[in-house]
């Protein structure tokens, strides 16, 4: 591979990257590749935006670039083509709260770096977390949430994750503006992160990868 | 002679707000009868101590302590956020009981709740609020979407008004529509085709649409009536009100309710120049808007609520290039218009410290929320007042004397040398009763300057 594309697309040339990808497909270079080349700028981007380089325009900018190369390459990639994830994690914003703007953050960095997520949304009741783990499986759960009326929103869902006995096959992250060390010890959650990227750090110490 | 309101310095503007504040008037326009001597004394030693902290030139009696809450006022009075904004009376009364039972230095008036019958009245689509779309015990929600879309920027900077009637307005109020068919004012030249632009008027749509106008103009009225009649009432018993209006950094009108946060993100990569010419066109309209607010209500101070500037939301560049000039040049228009801007660094800021400690001194003051004091203090500090920065889950969660410990540090720190209100730090709903009273009661005993 030239490695044009993961410099393209990490540098953050939108229509020079959608130029190449065009080029290349006519040139009839594999899909798969671009992906892979796709997947690899990701990563640069999440490594940027780790060490201060990249802010949150730029993580969200760079899921647009990506967006517009996955729609060229859809239809040229056969199904099932899927690689392994590294772990699955439910996320959601917990319930009363309406707000996803840090919570789409969290998915998109997790997504990136390997992560199977589930999102359920905003608003979500405290039930469908507990579905949503026992239907999936997975071992890490985020609550998000911007307002006060989160903190209690987020205990009873920690408190029924328990009541369900799925305490100990999960770990439990929280985040938001005003979440802090505090809140997270009200809660019973295992850790709270204050960006997306200790989220990152957070489950990939839970789950490895 | 007295000189003329547009002869005065910014300086001598700002001492003739304050001396207006300290020699208040009734709706009348007669002088206020305070309910007791002292009353008038509390109220006028609060307006003094708010004064010296924002002035930067006299250390006040004491560190002031306000109170600016989102709906826990009325979450504590036992009643639902839609009782609040449904029951005007109920509102009000519930924002007394707080008022009386905490008595902060000055509060923010018990306008927070809003209207919902007005909402209602308009179909408003921007939040989300109880009974549409949210509990009636939750607070209200902003809603985000792209209400502006990306190629509108030309037609937004030709005519922001007539933008904003025809396309955005309609957007985010489902009972206004009726305004897409009305055409821009300037049409209206000379008895040769004037009669042409009004017919408009006479169509269905439009006339629904000026029906519900009228309707939701009553019911502002109605609600800005017991609202303003509390305010009154509540500087009688002592306790001045500080808000004055309020008005926004360009950059976060656009990135907040017109393109949203995604859609001003995608702009300053696929558009900045159209962006930054939109954002410096609205420079002298957010600084209008402050004025014109701290006119009609004869307060000084102007909230500016910071959204999008926050650490990690730009790059340094970014907050450089989009965000700070014009930010600067709304704070610098409303201090030369005799108003004091009162931002508020809403998340954490400590990126940004340097680069916003560069504005007039002693004529604003700054919500800090969770970036940290001793920092603040060292930089925005040397030139303006700060307020907070308790935070909202320390009023949730710890114990009162958790609370105290906190706000003694704060006043050790960012009360050193006056400058400095104890608040909390960001607008809250939920919180414990005697937590918010432990930061009232050790600010009034730890925080006297000997």
């Amino acid at each position: 591979m030239s490695g044009e594309l993961v410099k393209l697309l990490s540098d953050l040339k939108e229509p020079e990257a959608l130029a190449f990808v065009e080029k290349s497909l006519a040139e009839g270079v594999d899909p798969m590749d671009l992906l892979g080349d796709a997947k690899e700028a990701m990563n640069i981007v999440g490594q940027r935006f780790a060490s201060d380089e990249y802010f949150i325009p730029d993580l969200v900018f760079s899921g647009e670039i990506l967006k517009g190369i996955v729609q060229m390459l859809e239809p040229h990639l056969k199904k099932g083509e899927e690689e392994e994830r590294l772990g699955k994690v439910v996320i959601g914003t917990v319930a009363g709260d309406i707000h996803d703007i840090g919570k789409d953050l969290v998915i998109f960095m997790l997504d990136v770096n390997g992560f199977e997520v589930f999102d359920l949304g905003i608003d979500v009741p405290v039930q469908k977390f507990v579905d949503t783990i026992k239907e999936t499986g997975s071992t890490v759960v985020g609550l998000s949430g911007f307002l006060t009326l989160a903190f209690q929103s987020m205990k009873d869902t920690v408190e029924a994750i328990n009541a369900a006995g799925l305490r100990d096959n999960v770990k439990i992250m929280i985040g938001g503006g005003q979440i802090d060390e505090q809140v997270k010890s009200f809660t019973g959650a295992d850790a709270y992160g204050k960006d997306a990227m200790e989220a990152v750090t957070l489950t990939k110490g839970w789950i490895g990868g | 002679m007295e000189k003329k309101w547009e002869e005065m310095s910014a300086d001598e503007k700002q001492e003739a707000q304050f001396q207006k504040l300290l020699t208040p008037k009734d709706p009348e326009g007669n002088d206020l009868k305070f309910q007791s001597p002292e009353a008038e004394a509390t109220y006028k030693a609060s307006i003094t101590r708010i004064k010296d902290a924002v002035q930067l030139k006299k250390t006040p009696d004491r560190v002031p302590v306000a109170l600016l809450p989102s709906m826990f006022p009325f979450i504590n009075a036992g009643m639902t956020i839609e009782e609040a904004m449904y029951d005007y009376d109920k509102c009000v009364a519930g924002f007394k009981k707080f008022i009386l039972e905490f008595k902060p230095d000055m509060h923010i008036g018990a306008a927070g709740p809003g209207p919902g019958k007005f909402y209602e009245i308009l179909d408003y689509k921007l939040y989300k609020w109880p009974g549409h779309g949210v509990a009636p015990e939750h607070s209200y929600q902003c809603f985000e979407g792209e209400y502006m879309k990306a190629e509108e920027y030309d037609l937004l900077m030709m005519d922001p008004s007539f933008y904003f009637r025809n396309f955005y307005l309609p957007r985010v109020f489902g009972a206004l529509e009726g305004f897409t068919m009305l055409p821009p004012l300037t049409g209206i030249l000379e008895m040769y085709g004037v009669a042409f632009n009004f017919i408009p008027f006479a169509l269905p749509p439009v006339q629904a649409t000026y029906k519900a106008l009228f309707e939701a103009g009553a019911e502002a009225l109605k609600w800005a009536m017991v609202m303003g009649g509390t305010d009154v009432e509540l500087k009688t018993l002592g306790f001045p009100i500080i808000l004055g209006g309020f008005t926004k950094a360009p950059f976060d009108v656009i990135g907040d309710t017109l393109r949203g946060t995604r859609g001003i993100m995608m702009d300053m990569y696929r558009q900045p120049d159209k962006l930054l010419k939109a954002i410096e066109a609205l420079v002298p309209i957010m600084i209008g808007m402050g004025i014109g607010a701290s006119q009609q209500t004869g307060n000084p101070q102007i909230f500016i609520p910071l959204h999008k500037g926050a650490d990690g939301f730009l790059s340094d560049e970014q907050f450089k290039k989009f965000y700070w000039p014009t930010l600067k040049q709304v704070i610098v228009g409303l201090v030369e218009g005799g108003c004091i801007p009162f931002p508020a660094l809403e998340g954490h800021w400590g990126s940004r410290l340097k680069v916003i400690q560069d504005i007039p001194k002693g004529k604003t003051m700054w919500m800090v929320d969770q970036t940290d004091m001793a920092k603040v203090k060292e930089t925005l500090g040397k030139n303006a007042c700060l307020l907070g920065n308790v935070p909202s889950s320390m009023l949730g969660l710890a114990t009162p004397d958790e609370v105290k410990a906190y706000c003694k540090k704060l006043i050790d720190t960012a009360g050193k040398g006056g400058g400095f209100i104890m608040s909390n730090g960001a607008f809250f709903d939920e919180a414990k009763p005697e937590n918010v009273k432990a930061m009232v009661d050790v600010t009034k005993e730890y925080g006297v300057y000997k």
